[in-house]
């Protein structure tokens, strides 16, 4: 198995290209990540034979376990920025709104900034589907037993869209606080959106999700009346986790915060080249 | 859960650096604030060994303590969890140690 990307005879990690005409079809996942190659970039090591008798020894390797997945994330970056694409990692627990607030985003944007979407689940097109009847293109990743988007995914999934310059990509990664952190896409911007049905304690709980990311979303406020979410305290939390991230509050139902949202995506999004 | 990618990635690349080794030991550093947990990797790695040069292998973690610098307070602590959060109750914190996430080596036959 190809441990990076999962992909095996069994197909853990699936793709399917959504077009604009709803076909959707898996994706044969072959091993040709978007232009890079799986092969050693390492250094060789080379194992002097010492004796006949084969006894062990040591090889000090002294390397990041996350090594292979930088290296293809800096790729994708590289790929991006040559392209003029701006991909954003939009993480958040399950439910918190990441697609609702595509949905919008998509609808609104509309004819004003190119947007398409990876969409990443661990199982079914029903992301994918909504975001396609919002009028984008949509490629969705089913990473199967797997918690987490991983560069090799993100790069295949790139491949697929072929995302004009000028453009953004939204990947939506897999819902979960804890998991998509670790792992580098190669996105330009990390985007958390944190809602105020969760309670305002995620950023204490989640802090690894929270540090790294650049613009905090606190989505779904039109509940604000209803539940029990100190917004003060959350932003306060927020603060100290992040010191550097922008912090917005939006309301996907509403519209209430969404132009912030825009204007924050337009800043980004690189001119399409000549 | 993630471990299970976590060991994967350890197994790919150890397979790409000494691809006709036998390997019969892998030397893991883990860090308590790395967001990845120990036993997991332990549990996954049998599983992920199977049918590659590693199977079979020992696996050694060394678990590295956290260290963090609380800027409220000044001090220096170390987190009782994989979350930092200074005994003054600040986690406005700087870590020094404990993130890390290494192979360090392997022993091969």
């Amino acid at each position: 198995m190809c441990a990076t990307c999962g992909c095996s005879g069994t197909a853990v990690v699936r793709l399917f290209p959504v077009d604009m005409a709803g076909a959707a079809g898996p994706h044969q996942h072959a091993h040709d990540h978007a232009g890079h190659e799986h092969g050693p970039h390492e250094p060789e090591i080379h194992l002097h034979d010492h004796s006949a008798q084969g006894d062990e020894r040591t090889v000090q390797l002294e390397q990041k376990v996350l090594a292979k997945n930088d290296r293809l994330a800096e790729l994708n970056r590289d790929w991006l920025r040559e392209r003029g694409v701006l991909a954003i990692n939009l993480m958040s627990s399950p439910g918190a709104g990441k697609t609702t607030l595509l949905e919008r985003t998509a609808r609104e944007l509309a004819g004003k900034m190119a947007i398409s979407v990876i969409e990443g689940d661990q199982a079914a097109m029903l992301d994918a589907e909504r975001i396609r009847s919002a009028g984008c293109d949509v490629v969705q990743i089913n990473t199967g037993a797997g918690c987490h988007l991983d560069a090799a995914m993100v790069a295949e999934g790139l491949r697929l869209l072929d995302p004009p310059s000028g453009s953004v990509v939204m990947i939506e990664n897999v819902g979960n606080l804890v998991c998509p952190a670790l792992f580098d896409l190669g996105e330009q911007a990390r985007v958390v959106l944190a809602s105020v049905t969760e309670g305002d304690d995620k950023p204490r709980k989640y802090p690894h999700m929270f540090r790294r990311a650049d613009l905090i979303l606190v989505s779904k406020t039109d509940l604000l009346p209803y539940v029990d979410f100190d917004s003060k305290r959350h932003a306060a939390d927020v603060r100290k986790t992040a010191p550097d991230a922008l912090m917005l509050q939006v309301s996907a139902a509403t519209g209430a915060g969404m132009n912030e949202w825009y204007a924050w995506l337009r800043r980004r999004t690189p001119a399409p080249h000549e | 859960m993630h471990e299970l990618a976590i060991t994967e990635s350890v197994v790919d690349a150890v397979t790409e650096r000494l691809p006709d080794a036998r390997v019969t030991c892998v030397r893991l550093e883990i860090g308590a604030l790395s967001g990845v947990v120990a036993d997991s990797v332990r549990f996954c790695f049998d599983l992920v060994t199977e049918g590659t040069n590693l199977e079979g292998a020992r696996l050694e973690i060394t678990e590295t303590a956290g260290r963090c610098h609380c800027k409220v307070c000044g001090s220096d602590f170390e987190p009782d969890g994989p979350i930092a959060i200074c005994p003054c109750g600040s986690i406005e914190i700087n870590v020094m140690a404990g993130e890390e996430l290494k192979i360090q080596s392997v022993q091969v036959a």
